[in-house]
């Protein structure tokens, strides 16, 4: 690829960017977010076209107008989203759309030449099971053998290790290096430092949309390369005074729950926040944090445990509860679940505020009002708007969560659950946000903080709890360990390290 | 079940016929993820043409293709608003009913005691011999006997082929089917028509074989039952059976009640079969629910291609 | 063929239902020419009997009392995405409930007549409307198909008691019941006319929607349910309580409007009550876009729709379902025409998606 240049509205994502991948390679891509490396790669992918520049494939000049093409030509990409229909079987999954198929389907033969091909790589299937049952892992490797039964000779994941163990990760690279010790190129989009050094052969460095450099990673470090990342050497770490604790103001105890998969997401889960605390819930997406979540909040019923806000048992009230007893909750789903999207900016400021009796009496609702309290947190929490009645479906990702924000915090709550609450967002709203939660921490409120961002935990929290299979592995000070031992309690690995009560 | 004649299991197989259609067809559709709500309005369609072309010519078959053409054109329109043009499909399916419903009784005006010749009772010879079977199942209109064909076929286009392959990830993931090559809006229209042909069978039955005639709104909901029974049958041809015949069932055994005089009040037996569907609709749902079955992921949600 | 999204500018969005009701009309006209009808011909009448004359408006405004009752019974819970396709049920119950109290009970023949079977009639629509209510809110059973399969429900009860227990000993074997006494007939409001209590009733109807949707707490957990169910529980908003407070308020809507019609408009119950105005409403409804005030205006064109073809029918002798296909027609084409106003048409081999990241 060279001199690809793309712009959207407002931004340019890829600034005359070079690119090249060799066969046999593990080539990584490496950048922040919002570095540009996907939107490359999707533009190679035929996803889009760039404004500028041109592709070449063996030396040939190519246009892909869409992902079909990029197929046809042997590239295949595994998306963060994988692309599987969750009801059908992996066998149906792999032979969907695969042009060599006559009409009639043959699942078994199909069956046979998947497992065969599985075998070869070092992957583990179950060529009858229906996606849904799969882990993460397992599915991933679906997706990779979707792409080699159609010929994929340059195979292209984003982001693979983000939802993965670090045994799931090691194999993965197993792979990955098999595949391209057969010739194959491979092009991983990643923002681990880690695994670029350990697992890629070159690594390509993008930054803002622009390239830094191209460099063999026998030739780096990674000092080195998150300096061409980042562009400085530091980090700016907010700042952090010690706040003695107070009473406990959330708490689960023995909580055990059913997830969306299967029985037992949630396997006698005790944990306690107290005032001026902010507890990190750390691990690898899908290992109960969601069922965590939606128990304390109220959105999840328990089998068996309790829920305690505020000194009172709320185990099994719903939502309302929660949000009477003193609990903010900053949902994982902005627009989701968050807001209205369709609803304006004040009427989402009141959300859950309007049953209070200063909006009006009675059934009615003094619009008034509304508007002066909507116009008060909108200057407060800095939030853009063009005003309190526009749309809050038309706010930047920042500036719903500064919204939600806005919302929870000026309801005086005693704790707050902070679910995923930088995901999608840039550096200057994510500082934003991570401002705000450690205010909440100086003001004496307690703030269970779920998230996927281990950086992000290991800043804010004053103590980590490391979830992994629906059971808390251990909880610890930031300050006390070294990432790789949380990395292996992330990985289901308990520490010899004396725990904390929780 | 012993108190009942054989004529009565019969009838149920007779009656359930044409929802039995209208049910395989909208299965279809669904799979596919465009929920058609027209279904009434393709069958009313489908029955006048089919009646229209009887009485014509003479030859219930022209009539029946007559009616799946009708009911396929009529079916055209729903595919072009919802897959196209990405219309609320619940709309546009109402549209398309208060439509077909006036269509059919305007160009039927004329058409309504008119007689025609149609399908006559067609045993199958040998078979129509077996003990109660034989008189249930094969002393019947030929366009049962297609409805009995038309069951296997449609199980094994939807599970067997590579088609049905298709059909069912674009219904369940349309993302994942775009991205593997799939041409959603094909499939879907395909599926569509389908539907729209096999209601109009299904309304063909009703004035050309259940009775030869027209009548305004003869076809009194059965294409919303067919809607109702897809959920039943969770979204299965092999399911839909056991759903339009029992609603069959319920409506011969009605008529059965009033011919034999029980003394029960003609319009409130009349009520039954609305009053199953709902009933069975409640433990469709939870039984759905329970199994973690579920309609097709992207029923009823327009697609588009987004970056 | 393919549609790309793009917002609609203010005159596309403005301009689109009116080029669509065009249109309709026009492919309607067409259908008429091809089966042997003048379509010029017919048209005049369906434009010079409602709105030619004064008396063509009130009775306009009186088949246009039921639409905007009916609308509002299929807007409300639109409001929060849920289909009441069961108004025409709703609305029989209502008619039956009126009935009831007014040829039945001793209420019916008393100076309190009026009030009673207005509020019977709309409780009658309201229980109707709660038996698919707490079957969704309970049982997450689809309200779209047991609404509609209640109207069948409903209709054979009317044809039951008319046939049957209510029928008219002096009605020489008819179907109908007896007729309504005078102190139970709604009081007209336009001397000369027929329009009555209903329709001040029905507008009275379309302030109070107006006004708890925008001004009252209520109205605001309808419009976060309706905007996104996720949030609405989330903030602890009360799923199954509000399903059926809307769905009762509109049943109470519809059966107001069936309780109108026996009283006002035919005098007693019978088969034909209502030519399907529950239907209807949900054309009125979306042809409001779920704005309670625009009912209004979509009732008078629909209902006068409903006033040609009584016309047609007796003029040019069409049967009076071609409003139902011409209803029909105007649905399909506001309904594409939003689409198309909202989007720019591309043809050809598809190019790659622009848009964000």
């Amino acid at each position: 690829m060279r001199g690809i240049t793309k712009r959207f509205p407002g931004v340019v994502a890829n600034d005359a960017v070079d690119f090249t991948a060799a066969p046999g390679e593990i080539h990584a891509l490496l950048g922040e977010n919002g570095a540009g490396k996907s939107t490359l790669m999707k533009i190679l992918y035929g996803f889009y076209q760039p404004d500028a520049g041109e592709i070449r494939l063996h030396g040939t000049p190519r246009v892909f107008r869409s992902p079909k093409d990029a197929l046809r030509a042997g590239l295949g990409m595994v998306f963060q989203q994988f692309m599987l229909v969750p009801s059908l079987s992996v066998v149906q999954n792999v032979l969907l759309g695969l042009p060599s198929q006559g009409w009639r389907l043959d699942e078994r033969a199909a069956a046979a030449s998947l497992a065969a091909a599985a075998a070869r790589y070092g992957m583990a299937v179950h060529p009858w099971a229906r996606v849904w049952q799969l882990s993460v892992g397992e599915q991933q490797r679906v997706e990779i053998l979707k792409l080699l039964a159609r010929g994929a000779d340059v195979l292209i994941l984003d982001e693979p290790t983000a939802v993965l163990t670090p045994q799931e990760t090691r194999d993965l690279f197993d792979t990955l290096r098999r595949l391209a010790g057969e010739g194959r190129t491979i092009v991983v989009i990643t923002h681990k430092l880690s695994e670029v050094m350990a697992a890629a052969d070159r690594v390509t460095v993008l930054r803002a949309g622009r390239l830094v450099g191209t460099t063999p990673t026998a030739a780096t470090s990674p000092r080195a390369l998150a300096r061409m990342m980042v562009g400085r050497e530091t980090f700016d770490l907010p700042e952090r005074d010690p706040v003695t604790p107070g009473p406990v103001v959330l708490e689960v105890r023995d909580l055990w729950a059913d997830g969306d998969r299967g029985p037992d997401a949630l396997q006698g889960v005790s944990l306690a926040v107290r005032a001026g605390e902010i507890v990190g819930v750390a691990g690898v997406a899908g290992n109960g944090q969601r069922e965590l979540g939606e128990i304390v909040a109220g959105l999840r019923r328990p089998t068996r445990g309790r829920v305690v806000i505020a000194g009172r048992d709320r185990t099994g009230a719903g939502p309302l509860d929660a949000i009477r007893a003193g609990l903010g909750h900053v949902p994982e789903d902005r627009l989701g679940t968050g807001v209205a999207p369709r609803l304006s900016v004040a009427d989402n400021l009141i959300l859950k505020s309007y049953r209070d009796s200063r909006f009006g009496r009675g059934p009615l609702l003094n619009r008034q009002t509304v508007h002066q309290v909507a116009r008060t947190l909108i200057r407060a929490f800095k939030i853009q708007t063009p005003g309190p009645d526009t749309p809050a479906g038309t706010l930047s990702g920042g500036n719903v969560q500064r919204l939600i924000l806005a919302r929870e915090i000026s309801a005086g709550p005693r704790a707050i659950l902070a679910f995923h609450p930088t995901r999608g967002l840039d550096i200057g709203a994510t500082e934003a946000v991570h401002r705000a939660l450690l205010a909440q921490r100086r003001a004496g409120i307690g703030v269970l903080l779920i998230s996927e961002d281990l950086d992000e935990i290991l800043q804010l929290s004053d103590r980590v709890a490391v979830l992994c299979g629906g059971q808390i592995m251990g909880v610890v000070r930031p300050g006390d360990v070294t990432v790789e031992q949380i990395g292996l309690l992330m990985g289901g690995t308990r520490l010899a390290v004396p725990e904390e009560t929780a | 079940m012993s108190l009942l004649p054989a004529a009565v299991f019969a009838a149920a197989v007779r009656a359930g016929t044409p929802v039995l259609f209208a049910t395989l067809g909208e299965i279809f559709a669904e799979r596919s993820g465009v929920l058609n709500l027209g279904v009434e309005g393709m069958m009313l369609v489908g029955a006048l043409a089919g009646f229209v072309t009887t009485a014509e010519t003479g030859n219930p078959w022209l009539g029946l293709l007559a009616a799946g053409a009708a009911g396929g054109v009529l079916s055209v329109v729903h595919a072009v608003l919802s897959v196209t043009l990405r219309a609320n499909q619940v709309a546009s399916g109402l549209a398309l009913t208060i439509f077909g419903t006036g269509l059919s009784a305007s160009l039927g005006k004329s058409f309504v005691g008119v007689p025609a010749a149609g399908f006559v009772l067609a045993p199958v010879p040998g078979l129509e011999r077996l003990p109660f079977v034989g008189p249930v199942l094969f002393r019947q209109d030929p366009l049962v006997y297609l409805s009995y064909a038309l069951v296997p076929l449609a199980w094994y286009a939807l599970y067997r082929t590579r088609w049905g392959l298709n059909v069912r990830a674009v219904g369940e993931n349309p993302e994942a089917a775009d991205a593997m090559g799939i041409d959603i809006a094909r499939v879907r229209y395909a599926c569509v028509v389908i539907g729209g042909v096999l209601a109009g069978f299904g309304g063909a039955f009703l004035s050309t074989a259940y009775t030869s005639m027209w009548i305004e709104n003869m076809t009194a909901g059965r294409g919303w039952i067919a809607v109702a029974l897809v959920i039943f049958a969770t979204w299965d041809p092999l399911r839909a059976v056991v759903g339009a015949y029992l609603f069959g069932g319920v409506n011969a055994l009605q008529l059965h009640l009033q011919a034999s005089g029980t003394g029960l009040p003609v319009y409130l037996m009349l009520m039954a079969p609305y009053v199953f569907t709902i009933v069975v609709l409640v433990f469709a749902t939870r039984e759905t629910a329970r199994r973690r079955l579920g309609a097709p992921a992207a029923l009823s949600v327009s697609y588009s291609r987004t970056g | 063929m393919r549609l790309e999204r793009r917002p609609p500018s203010r005159l596309a969005a403005a301009a689109a239902p009116v080029v669509s009701i065009l249109a309709a009309l026009a492919a309607g006209g067409l259908m008429l020419a091809a089966s042997g009808v003048n379509p010029f011909a017919a048209y005049a009448v369906l434009v010079s009997d409602p709105f030619g004359s004064a008396f063509g408006w009130s009775e306009t405004a009186v088949k246009a009392t039921p639409l905007i009752l009916t609308g509002l019974a299929v807007l409300l819970p639109a409001r929060m995405r849920l289909w009441n396709i069961g108004a025409e049920g709703q609305l029989q119950c209502g008619a039956i409930g009126a009935t009831w109290i007014a040829v039945f009970t001793p209420i019916g023949h008393s100076a309190l007549a009026v009030p009673a079977l207005l509020l019977v009639g709309m409780g009658a629509g309201a229980a109707w409307c709660l038996v698919p209510a707490i079957l969704r809110a309970w049982l997450s059973v689809n309200e779209t198909i047991t609404t509609l399969l209640m109207n069948y429900v409903a209709l054979l009860l009317v044809d039951f008691l008319i046939y049957g227990p209510w029928q008219d000993p002096q009605g020489r074997g008819f179907p109908l019941s007896p007729v309504l006494p005078a102190s139970a007939k709604l009081p007209v409001l336009v001397p000369g006319t027929r329009i009555h209590l209903g329709f001040a009733l029905a507008l009275l109807a379309v302030a109070a929607t107006a006004f708890v949707l925008t001004r009252t707490r209520w109205g605001l957990e309808i419009r976060i349910i309706g905007d996104n169910p996720d949030a609405a529980r989330y903030a602890g908003i009360n799923l199954t309580r509000n399903i059926l407070l809307v769905m009762a308020a509109a049943g109470a809507l519809a059966g107001l409007a069936g309780a109108g019609e026996v009283s006002a408009v035919s005098g007693r119950l019978q088969q034909g009550l209502s030519p399907g105005y529950g239907y209807t409403g949900i054309i009125v409804a979306w042809l409001a876009r779920l704005h309670p005030v625009a009912t209004v205006l979509v009732a008078f064109l629909l209902g006068g729709l409903f006033l040609g073809g009584d016309g047609l029918q007796i003029s040019l002798n069409l049967p009076i379902a071609v409003v139902y296909m011409l209803q029909g027609l105007i649905f399909f084409f506001v309904l594409g025409g939003e689409q198309l106003a909202g989007s720019r048409v591309r043809i050809g081999p598809r190019a790659p998606a622009e848009g964000g990241r």
